[in-house]
């Protein structure tokens, strides 16, 4: 029934979505520009002048550092794990990326109640004779234990997203090649880096992709695991905005997490370039 | 000795995920000196609940829901035509629209969120529940796109044929067969939307100061630097009431979790 209206219909369908779309992410990208460059001072110049920027710098990129490779070994690990196939596979494999489903408040408070001073973890030390004092991870003095909190929440939170693009990934591996790799004698370590992790390269750069843009976001366990002393781009977004009220340096903020996230982003399609013949 | 070694592993996998989660959920309805006291609490009580309820966390709850609501209304009405045409047709420009979509996912919450509220302070939606909706909406729309556009491609067409075969007219076979057939993934879809919604914070603090969504609300005391103050017993119902529901969604959404996620990017 190929009518003249018909040709049409895909596009009028689209639409809506294209134009709700671009009035709400084009626009604001636009205005954040306005925002962040002009006036006086202009607020990015202030942003870039800040004795906070050397601090922010240095907390966003340990935290990115450390958390993504961590989860990405990971997400690697449990996708091998999971495709075997055993008795009570689905119940595992849901708990495991259950907390896909719980927010960074909730998952940081999570990890409060696991570390505090009269948290599980302590309790759990001192009644078993282990210790006899509580290891404090949150406050001042211990910043540095304070970002291996912050690790373990974003490491227990957010691994599952890359689990999710990796296991996907390595479920397109034909069985033929692992069979092969075994009728070749070879061991688990050369089956990946020989095998997996070739193939597997486009889905482990979405996985970087996506998990970085979403950790250089996190304000969650910040904010409520580290209080006002370690600082990221993104706390600081919320900070000049709610608690200084300057939309300004804030829309500069805004603008230095779009800027990372294209750096980063550019940065791990040139590396992660399939190689020829691999695909 | 391969048995041994995957019980193993999924003890520990487990444990990881239960441990925290149960022991937050338990000490939630401990009595706080009991909490102070043992691992493992002896007396249970409701009563930080209803303490904490009453400080106008339960007005944030209700808020949550409400907006949860509205972005599942709005991303759907929005959404899931786009959805049907990407699942459905060959047109022209439908690969680049699907990068588009891909791109917009990707975009940094903050740089919407600060733009979007100098705006709302000017029309009156800053600080409004449809004003957090809206920008929820803008979130989750790829993902329903998306999900949509696979959810409707998984429809078999030879029963839309024969829908047609036997007079029916487009709109009934639409209502009569491709939304029943698609009906469970649509759902998940839509509860995918109010979890975006119910979980999302930057966009939920930078665009409200005093009706604030849920774990907006909970995180306000810490981003003005006195979240220390707060009782424990206070962020443990706080977490519980944001994990839940969260979890029991999760329950259903799981399986189409490979399609909202998995497929991103490298399709």
């Amino acid at each position: 029934m190929p009518s003249p209206l018909r040709k049409h219909i895909p596009y009028i369908l689209v639409a809506p979505s294209l134009a709700y779309l671009a009035f709400f992410i084009s626009y604001p990208i636009f205005y954040t520009f306005s925002l962040a460059l002009f006036g006086n001072p202009s607020p990015m110049v202030e942003v870039m002048t800040s004795p906070r920027l050397g601090e922010v710098a240095l907390y966003t990129t340990l935290i990115i550092a450390t958390v993504i490779p961590a989860q990405i070994v990971i997400a690697i690990f449990a996708s091998l794990f999971f495709l075997n196939r055993f008795r009570g596979r689905e119940l595992v494999l849901y708990l495991f990326i259950a907390p896909l489903a719980i927010n960074e408040v909730a998952a940081a408070l999570i990890w409060y109640t696991m570390l505090s001073s009269s948290g599980f973890l302590n309790k759990l030390l001192i009644n078993t004779g282990v210790i006899s004092a509580p290891i404090y991870f949150f406050g001042y003095e211990f910043i540095d234990r304070t970002l291996l909190a912050i690790f373990l929440t974003e490491v227990w939170r957010a691994t599952p997203i890359v689990f999710i693009i990796i296991y996907a990934g390595m479920q397109m591996i034909s069985r033929d090649y692992l069979e092969a790799a075994d009728v070749f004698g070879l061991n688990l370590w050369q089956k990946l880096r020989y095998i997996i992790l070739p193939l597997i390269k486009p889905y482990i750069q979405t996985a970087l992709i996506i998990r970085t843009l979403f950790a250089l976001q996190v304000v969650g366990p910040i904010f409520i695991l580290a209080g006002e002393y370690v600082r990221v781009l993104a706390t600081e977004v919320v900070y000049w905005y709610s608690m200084r009220l300057n939309p300004g340096v804030a829309s500069a903020w805004a603008l230095l997490i779009g800027l990372v996230t294209l750096l980063l982003g550019g940065l791990y399609i040139k590396l992660l370039r399939p190689s020829a013949g691999a695909t | 000795m391969r048995r041994v070694w995957v019980f193993i592993i999924s003890m520990l996998i487990i444990a990881w995920i239960t441990v925290p989660i149960t022991y937050t959920i338990l000490s939630s309805f401990a009595d706080l000196v009991d909490y102070y006291e043992n691992v493992l609490p002896r007396r249970y009580t409701l009563r930080y609940y209803e303490e904490y309820l009453r400080l106008g966390v339960g007005e944030a709850l209700v808020r949550s829901v409400l907006v949860g609501i509205l972005t599942i209304i709005l991303s759907m009405i929005i959404g899931l035509p786009a959805g049907y045409a990407i699942g459905r047709y060959v047109f022209r420009g439908r690969d680049s629209l699907k990068l588009a979509i891909l791109f917009f996912k990707v975009i940094p919450i903050a740089i919407m969120a600060v733009p979007l509220a100098v705006l709302f302070i000017r029309v009156g939606l800053y600080d409004t529940l449809i004003g957090i909706a809206l920008i929820h909406t803008a979130i989750s729309l790829p993902f329903v796109v998306l999900t949509a556009s696979s959810v409707f491609g998984s429809v078999p067409r030879d029963l839309e044929e024969a829908g047609y075969v036997f007079g029916m007219s487009g709109l009934q076979v639409m209502l009569r067969i491709t939304l029943p057939l698609a009906a469970p993934g649509i759902a998940a879809t839509a509860l995918f939307a109010f979890l975006i919604s119910w979980n999302e914070i930057v966009a939920a603090i930078i665009l409200s100061s005093f009706n604030r969504t849920l774990p907006a609300a909970v995180m306000t005391p810490y981003v003005m630097g006195t979240g220390g103050e707060l009782p424990d017993p206070y962020k443990f119902a706080a977490t519980t009431i944001m994990v839940t529901p969260a979890l029991i969604f999760m329950l259903y959404i799981r399986r189409y979790l490979i399609a909202m996620w998995g497929a991103a990017g490298v399709r």
